[in-house]
C-alpha cells in the first residue's frame, strides 16, 4: 500500500471521506494489512490467534505423522526409511493408538483420583492414561487435527458455496433468488444434527462426510449473510458503472460485488469454525465422527462418560482442549469484527 | 450534424417502470440526435426522466424500468428497438444488438458512460489504477503492461499530478474532483466514439465543476468525441454544450441549437428554467422561480404536460397534446390560415447549416386556437399554493 501523506492537491468537497485531515491518514483504511495492524493492537483478538496458531501447529504435525505418513508408508521407499503412521510420535515417546499395557485410567501427574488413591500420577504420563492405558497427552495432541481440519474445511465449504448462491440470489434477485433462498430456507428448518446425521447415513460413516454434511448445512448462513450484503452493494454507482463498461455478470459479482460484502462473512467464518469443531465433536460424541482408533477429541469426550467418577480427567482433558479452541476462534471473530467495522474507530 | 446518419439517432423511445402505485412514464417518446463529436445537452428538473433516457439508450435500465417503446441507433447498428407483437406484447425487434453484443461491441468499447456521483462510481476496494487497468484490458487488446502504461498515460492526461504514484492508491485517498477525472480517464480510454455523461459534475463543487468542464472540453477537441451532457444547470450547457434537448416529464419539450435556446427560446417552461438561475446581478428576491413541484409521471396532467405550472397556461392547453416541430411564427395571430411553410423552410435551412433545427412542443406556436383560449393562470397559480397531492394529476384532468 502506497503511503502519501499528500493527499490533497486541490480543495475537497464537504462529503469527502475522512473525519480527519488527510495529511495525518496516510494509510489506506483497507486492504490486509491494515486489518492485521489493527488486530495486532487489540490483545483479545490476539490471544485468539494465538491459541489457533498454536492448534494449527499441532494439527499440522499430527496431520504429517498421522496421515502423510501412512499415506507414503505405502510407497517402498519410504517404507524403509521407517516412515509409517505415527512415527513419530513413536519415535519421540510413544504412539496414540496402540495400547501399551499401561495402566488404565491414571491420574495426571502428581494428583490422584478414586481408581488410584494415594498412588499420584508421573511424568510418563502427565495428563494421565485412558481407559485402554493410551497417553492423553498424545491423545490429545493428535485429536486437534481433527478438529482444526473439520473446522476449517466445512466452514471454507460452506462459505465458498454459501457466498456463490446468496450472491448470485442477491445479484438477480427475481426468480433466481427466489429459488436459492427458499432452498436454503428448507435446509435451515431441518434440525442441524439430524440433517447431518442423515447426510452422513445416506453417503457414508465417516469424517469426510462429516465435513461436507456440516458444510453443506451451514451453506444457509452464509448464503442469508452475503446477500444481505449483496443486496446494497449491487445498488452501488461502481456497479453500475462496471456494467456500464461492458463487464460481464460473472467478473461484476467476483470483482466488485463479492469483496465488497466480504467482511462480514470472514467474521462469521471465523466464528463459524468454532460452531463447526463443536458440531463435529459433538458427532464424534455420538459415533458418526472419526472413527477408533484414530484420536478425536469428541470420541475421548465420548468414551470418557463411563469413566466419569474414576478418572474425571479423561473427561476434562478434551473438554478443554474444545473449550480453548473454540474460544480462540471467537476471539478472533471479534477482534477482525472490529477491525473490519469502519464505525468502530480505533 | 450533418446530411448524413448522425452518430447516435433516439427515436420515440419510451422507458415506464412498472411500480405497485401504477406505471412510470419516465421517458415518454423522446427523440434526439447526436452528430460525430457534438457535445448535446440533455437539461431539465429532477424527475424529468433525463437520466433514464440516458441509461435506456446503453440498455440499462433495470427491473422494474423497461424500454416499451422506440428504437435508438449508433452507427448503422440498432441498440433498441421495440416493437409490438400481434396481440399486444412488447418485442425487441430482429436487428436488435443481443445482450452479448452489447457488452462486447458497445459498452465501454463505442458509448462510456461517466456516473454523477464520483465518490460512489470507483470500487472502494481496489486501487484507482487497478481498475482503469482493468477497464483497458476489457474493451482494448492489449497485454496488462501496456493497459498499465495506457493507464498511466490517461491519468496524466486528466491532469492527476505524479500519475505513477497515485496509480497504486485507493480512491478514499483522492479528492472529489481527482476522483471525477479519473472516471473521464476511463471513459476515454478506449477512446469510445460517445461518451454519456450523467450530471457528471452535480457533486462537486463550482470550482472544481469549473476544472472538469474545462477539462472536457479540451479532451473533446483533442478527442473528437461525441457527449451526451445530462444536467440540470443551464449555466454548464451554456458552457459547453452545442445544441440542447430541453426535458420536462419525460418528453423533450424543446430542441435547439445552443445560442438559439439562450436567445430565441421558446418555450414558457425553458423561459422560466433560465430565469430562475441566480444571477448576480438580481437578488434572491427578484429570483423567479418555476412555481410548483414536476407533476408525478405516474399519471401526468391532460393535454400539455408543463400547463398546471405554466405561466401561459390557457383552456385550451389542457385539452392538446402539443406536437412536437418547429415554431410556427406568429400562428397565433394569424390563425388557422398559415400552414407552417415558413417555419419548416427555416428548420431546412438550419439543417443544412448543420445546426439543429429549432423544435418546440407548445400550443403557442400552433394553429389550435391558444389565442382565443381563455387563460388558466389561475389554477397556475393555485397549484403553486396548492400541496403536492393536488398536484398529483387526475383531478384536475378533465
Amino acid at each position: 500500500m502506497a503511503t502519501t501523506p499528500d493527499i490533497e492537491n486541490e480543495p475537497s468537497p464537504d462529503r469527502e471521506f475522512n473525519e480527519e485531515p488527510a495529511a495525518e491518514q496516510p494509510k489506506a483504511r483497507v486492504g490486509w494489512q491494515y486489518t492485521l495492524s489493527q488486530v495486532r493492537r487489540d490483545p483479545t483478538a490476539m490471544s485468539g490467534l494465538v491459541v489457533i496458531g498454536v492448534a494449527t501447529l499441532v494439527a499440522v504435525v499430527s496431520f504429517v505423522d498421522g496421515v502423510l505418513f501412512a499415506y507414503l508408508a505405502g510407497f517402498g521407499a519410504f517404507a524403509s526409511l521407517g516412515v509409517e503412521q505415527y512415527a513419530i510420535a513413536e519415535a519421540l515417546w510413544v504412539s496414540p493408538i496402540a495400547e501399551t499395557g499401561a495402566p488404565i485410567l491414571r491420574p495426571p501427574a502428581f494428583l490422584t483420583n478414586e481408581l488410584y488413591p494415594g498412588e499420584p500420577g508421573t511424568l510418563a504420563h502427565p495428563l494421565g492414561t485412558d481407559h485402554r492405558g493410551r497417553d492423553l497427552l498424545v491423545r490429545l495432541f493428535y485429536g486437534t487435527r481433527i478438529a482444526i481440519t473439520v473446522g476449517i474445511v466445512s466452514t471454507g465449504l460452506a462459505m465458498v458455496l454459501g457466498m456463490v448462491v446468496g450472491s448470485v440470489a442477491g445479484y438477480y434477485g427475481g426468480l433466481v433468488d427466489d429459488a436459492l433462498m427458499r432452498g436454503a430456507e428448507t435446509l435451515y428448518a431441518i434440525p442441524f444434527l439430524v440433517l447431518v446425521i442423515v447426510f452422513m447415513v445416506a453417503f457414508g460413516r465417516n469424517l469426510t462426510f462429516a465435513m461436507i454434511g456440516v458444510g453443506v448445512a451451514t451453506i444457509p448462513t452464509f448464503a442469508r449473510l452475503i446477500r444481505s450484503r449483496v443486496l446494497s452493494v449491487r445498488e452501488e454507482e461502481y456497479v453500475d458503472a462496471a456494467r456500464a463498461a461492458g463487464v460481464r455478470d460473472r467478473n461484476i459479482i467476483m470483482r466488485h460485488v463479492i469483496p465488497n460484502s466480504f467482511a462480514p462473512v470472514l467474521v462469521q467464518a471465523t466464528l463459524q469454525v468454532g460452531v463447526s469443531i463443536l458440531i463435529v465433536a459433538g458427532l464424534s460424541f455420538l459415533g458418526y465422527g472419526a472413527q477408533p482408533p484414530t484420536p478425536s477429541w469428541g470420541q475421548m469426550l465420548s468414551n470418557s462418560r463411563d469413566y466419569m467418577l474414576p478418572n474425571p480427567w479423561f473427561s476434562i482433558w478434551p473438554g478443554l482442549a474444545i473449550l480453548a479452541t473454540v474460544v480462540g476462534f471467537n476471539l478472533l471473530g471479534d477482534g477482525l469484527r472490529d477491525a473490519l467495522d469502519p464505525r468502530i474507530n480505533n | 450534424m450533418s446530411q448524413s446518419e448522425p452518430l447516435l439517432r433516439v427515436e420515440n423511445l419510451k422507458t415506464q417502470f412498472f411500480t405497485e402505485e401504477g406505471t412510470v412514464r419516465a421517458v415518454d417518446g423522446v427523440s434526439f440526435e447526436v452528430g460525430e463529436g457534438e457535445l448535446v445537452g440533455l437539461v431539465g428538473e429532477s424527475g424529468a426522466g433525463k437520466s433514464v433516457a440516458a441509461q435506456s439508450i446503453m440498455r440499462l435500465v433495470e427491473e422494474p424500468g423497461r424500454i416499451v417503446d422506440g428504437t435508438v441507433t449508433y452507427k448503422g447498428r440498432t441498440l433498441v428497438d421495440i416493437e409490438r407483437g400481434p396481440d399486444g406484447d412488447l418485442r425487441e425487434s430482429e436487428a436488435m444488438l443481443s445482450r452479448r453484443e452489447m457488452r462486447t461491441d458497445i459498452r465501454g468499447t463505442e458509448i462510456a458512460i461517466i456516473f454523477q456521483d464520483p465518490m460512489e462510481s470507483l470500487n472502494p476496494v481496489f486501487t484507482v489504477g487497478g481498475q482503469v487497468r482493468e477497464f483497458i484490458e476489457l474493451n482494448r487488446d492489449v497485454s496488462g503492461a501496456e493497459a498499465e502504461e495506457i493507464a498511466i498515460d490517461m491519468l496524466r492526461e486528466v491532469g492527476i499530478p505524479e500519475p505513477v504514484k497515485r496509480y497504486d492508491e485507493y480512491p478514499h485517498q483522492f479528492s472529489g474532483g481527482m476522483r471525477q477525472r479519473v472516471l473521464i480517464a476511463m471513459a476515454l480510454a478506449c477512446e469510445p466514439s460517445l461518451i454519456i455523461a450523467d450530471e457528471p459534475t452535480t457533486a462537486l463543487d463550482v470550482t472544481v465543476e469549473g476544472q472538469i468542464l474545462d477539462l472536457v472540453d479540451d479532451l473533446q477537441e483533442k478527442y473528437d468525441t461525441a457527449f451526451v451532457w445530462v444536467t440540470h444547470d443551464m449555466g454548464v450547457v451554456a458552457e459547453i454544450c452545442d445544441s440542447v434537448n430541453v426535458m420536462y416529464l419525460g418528453e423533450v419539450i424543446e430542441q435547439a441549437d445552443v445560442d438559439d435556446l439562450f436567445h430565441d427560446t421558446k418555450h414558457p417552461y425553458t423561459r422560466a428554467l433560465l430565469r430562475s438561475i441566480p444571477r448576480p446581478d438580481r437578488t434572491v428576491e427578484s429570483l423567479d422561480p418555476i412555481g410548483g413541484v414536476m407533476p408525478e409521471a405516474i399519471n401526468p396532467p391532460s393535454g400539455c404536460r408543463f400547463h398546471t405550472r405554466c405561466p401561459d397556461a390557457r383552456e385550451v392547453c389542457r385539452e392538446v397534446h402539443p406536437t412536437h416541430a418547429p415554431p410556427e411564427e406568429g400562428a397565433d395571430a394569424a390563425g388557422a390560415g398559415n400552414d407552417g411553410a415558413r417555419p419548416a423552410d427555416a428548420a431546412r435551412a438550419a439543417e443544412a447549416d448543420g445546426r439543429q433545427p429549432h423544435l418546440v412542443s407548445c400550443v403557442k406556436y400552433e394553429s389550435v386556437g391558444y389565442e382565443h383560449s381563455e387563460s388558466l393562470e389561475a389554477e397556475a397559480t393555485g397549484a403553486f399554493a396548492g400541496g403536492l397531492a393536488e398536484m398529483r394529476g387526475g383531478e384536475r384532468d378533465e
